[in-house]
């Protein structure tokens, strides 16, 4: 057991601390100078990357990453964090497009599209969920059929929802169902949609926080050229497995720092309040900073035990069901510490009390990871539903 | 960063998980727990085997192995319900080598490594202890009043009266013993830490065996024509018992890793471990009970056993709310250490 990192590890870690006490992307634009000038600003931070050769350091060399290891890049998105910097305004593209690629993509593909990613010329958003098709993403009832009249061209109809970015997006990880007669995992296909068509309309889904993070797609006979399915006609569900999995690591790391960042603003407002002394709330503070604690050693020791051992534990399904507990948890005490002025709207206490409640939601329900939870990692039995 | 234990600290568990799983078996715990014993057989049997002394020095007779070691025999036992005064032993033995003087430690390590002493160690409150673990069998306790000051006290010198507790597996006492009585310990005692990265790891072998057992029994019971465990309602319970067992492994490793490698974080994280196990240990241990249902109330089902050590475990030393307020004058000092710098 050693919970430090190796002379490697620390040197990649200062190297990129000093890269970042060099580079800042500058303040966030105002929320009143609107969605596209803060898009703005997250696209010039990613080129910024880009040119330092930090967009995406888990990439292979030859794709123009640094070939990180799971470790070094675990360190680069906490550090990440620690930074305040923004999330790349492709981050869609370089979490999960470019790495799915990479597994299933042929080589044309590979060459076409990674290089655009990473320079965040082209940003990628993410077409999986549908209105009725949720934690049941199998379900999903948007359709790819072949043209009849030019037979190398899809034609895709159907809706899909939550898809960040999707005004600014050139490519379009889809998931479609090309045959309806199969059981429901196996007649659905990767794409990768242009969104540049008028067949596809974009309406902004206005959340909880008054902004629109995310937006509603509507697709009416969009077209696909062949050259554009990923990993073959059918394969779509082992494909969107793929993105999926990506999903749910990396970007852990910066949030699990961002929840320390929170919790010690929260912390040194109550110090300065005198509320650590009080022991109601000292026990609450306490009991945050113990999950925020134990969800970062979680995180390291699922990461390192996959690393290291080949066997990934449980701690991937509970880390981020805790987090997203805790984060909610944390910004409620934040109200309580500070009181009533926290909820001024514009503050950052008010804007992650309302951010906070998609996160028990969004990437995996807490309710789904439960039971995946249970029946996975618990070896339980799954109570079988109407198909 | 690595959390695996090395290939020697892997065969110490294998070795312990195997002659556990055989030794200390539930029936064999029933019996002693029935007849108020200790298995001494066993306990002879791990004295041999040098564990009493893993992490006790080796000029003093010990293995002069780490904390890490030593949590992995705790959790061991803990799993397996042993009823033998090691704990309460290995604890006492760490704060005499943190807080003792040279004479203390070479006068009682010895015989702690050796097995021949049983220690007992308790927080007390002016010279009084209510509940001692293992104080009916012990030659030397350790009292730790809440101060931090700490004294040895033999049998002879304290008043020390046997007494029931929950946790039939292993003896009890209550210990009185005056301000005049038994020698201070030199250094305060900053080696409670340690004590409780012990007691953690126990809670946290309480708190794996009790979720185990709960996963086996309700894949096993039907009811409405399916395993209980397909329904959500139990499913997702035993998932919470499975991420608080996780919380308290992982807070509980990390105390043990400082305490070896880290001591200056030894005080906070151990103050984590023990909070995180406290909870788990009694989260885990209830949802047990409940989720065997009725019969998870009888005496004649295992699961009460893990239960009442881990509401013994779960006290000792400090409760999680304790700890809890520990920690967070931990997070004060330092908030007023950045302030002012």
């Amino acid at each position: 057991m050693d919970l430090t990192f190796n002379e490697q590890e620390s040197a990649f870690r200062d190297e990129l601390r000093a890269w970042l006490a060099d580079n800042q992307p500058g303040a966030k634009p105002p929320a009143d100078a609107g969605d596209d000038a803060q898009f703005k600003w997250r696209r010039d931070w990613q080129r910024r990357m880009y040119e330092a050769g930090w967009a995406a350091p888990a990439w292979p060399r030859e794709y123009g990453g640094r070939g990180a290891s799971q470790t070094e890049s675990a360190i680069y998105f906490e550090e990440m964090g620690r930074a305040r910097v923004p999330f790349a305004a492709n981050t869609l593209g370089l979490l999960l497009g470019g790495p799915t690629l990479m597994v299933w993509g042929t080589d044309e593909q590979k060459e076409r599209y990674l290089p655009p990613i990473l320079s965040a010329e082209e940003i990628w958003c993410q077409g999986f969920s549908e209105p009725e098709a949720g934690s049941d993403l199998a379900s999903l009832k948007t359709k790819a059929v072949k043209d009849p009249t030019h037979p190398d061209e899809w034609l895709v109809t159907g809706q899909k929802v939550w898809t960040s970015g999707a005004q600014y997006a050139k490519w379009c990880m889809l998931v479609a169902r090309t045959d309806g007669e199969v059981a429901k995992h196996k007649g659905l296909t990767y794409f990768l949609m242009d969104m540049e068509q008028e067949q596809v309309q974009i309406r902004p889904l206005r959340q909880i926080t008054g902004e629109a993070e995310f937006n509603e797609l509507f697709i009416e006979e969009a077209r696909i050229p062949d050259a554009n399915v990923v990993g073959g006609v059918g394969n779509g569900w082992k494909v969107a497995l793929t993105t999926l999995m990506n999903e749910r690591a990396g970007l852990g790391f910066a949030l699990q720092v961002r929840l320390r960042q929170l919790l010690d603003d929260v912390i040194a407002a109550a110090g300065e309040k005198g509320l650590l002394e009080n022991p109601l709330y000292a026990d609450k503070i306490a009991e945050l900073h113990i999950r925020c604690e134990t969800i970062r050693l979680l995180a390291w020791k699922g990461l390192t035990d996959s690393e290291r051992y080949g066997q990934p534990g449980p701690e991937g399904s509970l880390v981020k069901w805790l987090w997203s507990d805790t984060n909610q948890r944390a910004t409620q005490l934040a109200a309580d510490v500070i009181g009533p002025e926290a909820l001024t709207s514009g503050t950052l206490w008010s804007y992650e009390l309302m951010r906070s409640r998609g996160n028990t939601i969004e990437g995996g329900t807490t309710e789904v990871l439960k039971n995946i939870v249970a029946e996975r990692v618990l070896g339980l039995p799954r109570l079988k539903v109407a198909a | 960063m690595d959390f695996g234990l090395t290939d020697d600290q892997r065969d110490i568990q294998r070795t312990a998980r195997d002659l556990l799983a055989e030794r200390s078996t539930f029936a064999r715990v029933r019996e002693h727990a029935e007849a108020h014993t200790t298995d001494t057989a066993l306990w002879r049997e791990l004295c041999e085997l040098g564990w009493p002394g893993i992490a006790i020095a080796e000029e003093h007779g010990g293995q002069g192995l780490g904390v890490i070691e030593l949590s992995i025999l705790c959790e061991e036992l803990g799993r397996a319900m042993a009823p033998v005064p090691f704990l309460a032993s290995a604890m006492a033995a760490c704060v005499i080598e943190q807080a003792g003087s040279p004479e203390q430690r070479e006068r009682w390590l010895p015989g702690l490594a050796s097995g021949e002493t049983i220690g007992a160690l308790a927080g007390a409150s002016d010279g009084s202890a209510g509940l001692v673990v293992s104080g009916a069998e012990a030659g030397v306790i350790v009292l730790v009043e809440d101060d931090g000051a700490g004294r040895i006290v033999t049998p002879g010198e304290a008043e020390v009266s046997p007494l029931d507790a929950i946790d039939p597996t292993r003896s009890a006492a209550r210990v009185e013993a005056d301000s005049t009585v038994g020698e201070p310990l030199e250094h305060g005692c900053p080696g409670l830490g340690r004590a409780l990265v012990a007691v953690s790891a126990e809670l946290v072998g309480v708190s794996e065996r009790a979720l185990e057992m709960t996963v086996e029994y309700v894949k096993d019971r039907k009811q409405f024509g399916v395993p209980v465990g397909a329904f959500e309602a139990v499913s997702h319970r035993c998932a919470q018992m499975l991420l608080d067992t996780e919380k308290a492994r992982s807070a509980t490793a990390q105390a043990a890793w400082s305490a070896d490698a880290h001591p200056e974080g030894l005080a906070e994280a151990a103050a984590m471990a023990k909070a995180a196990a406290s909870d788990a240990g009694r989260e885990v241990t209830q949802g047990a009970i409940q989720m065997h249902g009725g019969i998870g109330f009888t005496w004649e089902a295992d699961v009460h056993w893990l239960y009442k050590r881990a509401q013994i475990d779960s006290v000792l030393l400090g409760g999680a709310s304790r700890h809890r307020a520990r920690l967070a004058e931990i997070l004060a000092d330092r908030v007023s250490a950045s302030a002012a710098a």
